[in-house]
């Protein structure tokens, strides 16, 4: 299985390419991929850097231009293919029905991968974007049992890549408007889920509160491990209580069905995280290979180490980690 | 402008669905769609009772669309859009490409619902592709993008034979989950999940813990707190050649909010203000929830 690696920054690229990373992904320091935050992504210079040192290493570099381009934006769009057709990338991971159609006809040697804000969650709409755009590979929502990723698996007319660690989206990513609900950007439009430019910290009398757009999503008692405001794992009142109504902030962990991914014939695993420092990638890439390679050595006798879990608890949101909806306690 | 009631997003028992029916029947809609798209495991009707509904409401004199699935993962859940898909009569409306994927291969016209992912003029013309002779706009979208892919759409000769059909009235569909929020706030798995969705005709409500309504629950779909509401941008629509406003079921109000509707689009309204419970800031390209005064 292809170790894929989130890089939102060229350090967090190079530590990726050195930890064991077999592909790495990146984006364009603007609205065309998912993780516009401030700070983040590669203008062309720096990517140019970044390809040269991940081939150096053999290394393969995925460019995400995976939002949905509204038409008075579709020239950044536009530009971001040509741009990353030109830096001779080995892929790119798209999402747009727009994208794809362009990407694909414009330079039809292009590999393509429908990304996971694609939301493809089975084979009928993996064969449409086949047909239609000629995709290679699709990357599965996390919102798919291991049951279900069997089943695509099967009758899938192209490889598969499913996330392996990071972040949790509980909901179908691609189909998620909450964000754009209480704020002014989502996932599709801008590239931005909870925007930072939104959010707001403020210690008060009844604890340490975190607001998005003024509405207040959690309020944390001292020593509570206070997250960032992802407005989907707040806690809110339902009935007669205040809980976590739709999500606890966990982070998702798979590392234990590599064998069973394996044996699906999962292509890829992605890990999360372009938003995330070069250390967190360092560790999660490196403990990621180690545990591939583990798997690969001797197959029948995979156990995960607990090394391993103890070193990728330390990076996960609340530091806890969950299989999330591959297993079936969510189906 | 025409005028069309959305599927029951909410999980209502048959008896009160087929009543729903039966006052849409006589309504003052053009369109009536059907079928359940939020949880396959919501059998109150099966397949086949929502096509024989549909064939039923065909003596209306009324356009009927049946709706399918969203989010769609099981083979078993396919097998009921292949028969929906396939019906040979009633018009379809895909919320996932492998709706979309299924009516291409039949060659049939259909529907390309909310819930597909359409922001601008090149995709839309990706779906004239496959078929699609009526588009409904994603509902974070609004006037602006609209405006600007319908001009788009014009250029490259996309909107011959296309309607477009905007979501106009109700909760929103936000998002859609492989987890049952409905299941989680009854504490059950969502495998023994005991249908609860049926208690809740209005979806389970969601505040912030400072009381203000952010979302309501309605199984594995969170919807918006708040009823959207486009009421008062009607003859805007109009004028940009919106054909059809979408008016999405809410339990108890919803053929007062189709007579009023009519009356907006007829020019006879009173003057149009929204109730507290209600927004439209996508239309403005704001945040959802807000409510925002028109300049017009």
């Amino acid at each position: 299985m292809e170790l894929v690696c989130p890089a939102g920054s060229l350090s967090a690229l190079k530590v990726a390419v050195d930890s064991g990373a077999d592909a790495v992904y990146i984006g364009f320091k603007d609205d065309t991929n998912a993780r516009h935050f401030a700070g983040l992504n590669f203008a062309d210079k720096k990517a140019q850097n970044g390809l040269d040192y991940a081939r150096q290493k053999g290394v393969k570099v995925f460019v995400a231009i995976n939002t949905y381009s509204q038409a008075a934006g579709w020239s950044r769009w536009q530009k971001a293919v040509d741009t990353a057709q030109d830096l001779g990338v080995s892929a790119l991971i798209c999402a747009d029905m727009a994208v794809l159609d362009y990407a694909s006809e414009r330079y039809p040697d292009l590999p393509l991968h429908l990304s996971v804000q694609g939301s493809a969650t089975n084979y009928e709409t993996l064969k449409f974007y086949k047909n239609n755009f000629g995709i290679r590979r699709a990357v599965l929502p996390r919102v798919l049992s291991l049951k279900q990723v069997e089943a695509v698996a099967k009758y899938s007319p192209v490889e598969l890549e499913v996330f392996a660690f990071g972040s949790l989206c509980i909901m179908a990513e691609g189909r998620c408007y909450l964000s754009s609900y209480l704020t002014d950007e989502s996932p599709n439009t801008c590239g931005a889920c909870s925007p930072a430019k939104d959010v707001r910290w403020e210690q008060t009398s009844a604890g340490l509160e975190a607001r998005l757009n003024n509405v207040l999503i959690d309020r944390f008692d001292e020593g509570e491990n206070a997250g960032y405001p992802t407005l989907c794992k707040g806690r809110f009142k339902a009935g007669d209580r205040t809980f976590h109504a739709i999500e606890e902030p966990t982070s998702l962990n798979t590392v234990e069905l590599i064998p069973e991914l394996q044996a699906a014939g999962i292509k890829a695993v992605k890990i999360e995280g372009r938003q995330r420092s070069p250390a967190y990638v360092e560790n999660v890439v490196r403990t990621w290979r180690r545990a591939i390679d583990h798997y690969n050595m001797n197959p029948e006798n995979f156990k995960v180490k607990k090394q391993w879990k103890d070193d990728l608890a330390k990076v996960s949101e609340g530091n806890q980690t969950t299989l999330g909806a591959y297993t079936r306690a969510w189906q | 402008m025409k005028l069309s009631l959305g599927p029951i997003l909410y999980y209502w028992t048959k008896q009160k669905t087929l009543e729903f029916y039966e006052q849409a029947a006589s309504s003052d809609v053009d369109i009536i769609y059907l079928g359940e798209t939020v949880c396959s495991k919501r059998r109150e009707l099966s397949a086949q009772d929502w096509i024989d509904l549909a064939k039923s409401l065909s003596q209306s004199g009324k356009q009927i669309v049946l709706s399918t699935l969203t989010l769609l993962a099981a083979e078993s859940e396919l097998k009921v859009l292949r028969k929906l898909c396939s019906n040979g009569d009633i018009m379809v409306e895909a919320n996932d490409m492998a709706g979309v994927q299924l009516m291409s291969e039949l060659g049939v016209p259909f529907v390309s619902g909310p819930a597909i992912n359409v922001y601008n003029a090149r995709a839309l013309k990706v779906m004239k592709r496959q078929g699609v002779s009526r588009w409904v706009m994603p509902v974070e979208l609004g006037r602006d993008t609209l405006q600007d892919l319908l001009s788009d759409a014009k250029e490259m000769g996309v909107l011959e034979g296309l309607e477009t059909e905007v979501y106009a009235y109700g909760r929103l569909p936000l998002a859609y989950s492989a987890r049952c929020f409905t299941a989680r706030y009854y504490d059950l798995p969502k495998d023994n999940c005991q249908l609860k969705c049926i208690e809740h005709p209005e979806g389970i409500s969601v505040h912030s813990q400072e009381d203000d309504e952010l979302f309501s629950l309605n199984g594995i779909q969170t919807m918006s707190g708040r009823t959207y509401n486009l009421e008062g941008e009607l003859s805007t629509m109009q004028k940009m050649g919106v054909d059809i406003a979408r008016i999405s079921p809410e339990a108890g109000i919803t053929f007062e909010k189709v007579d009023q509707f009519r009356k907006a689009i007829n020019g006879s309204a009173q003057t149009i203000a929204l109730a507290e419970a209600e927004c439209n800031g996508y239309w403005f390209k704001a945040p959802g929830m807000d409510q925002v005064i028109s300049a017009d």
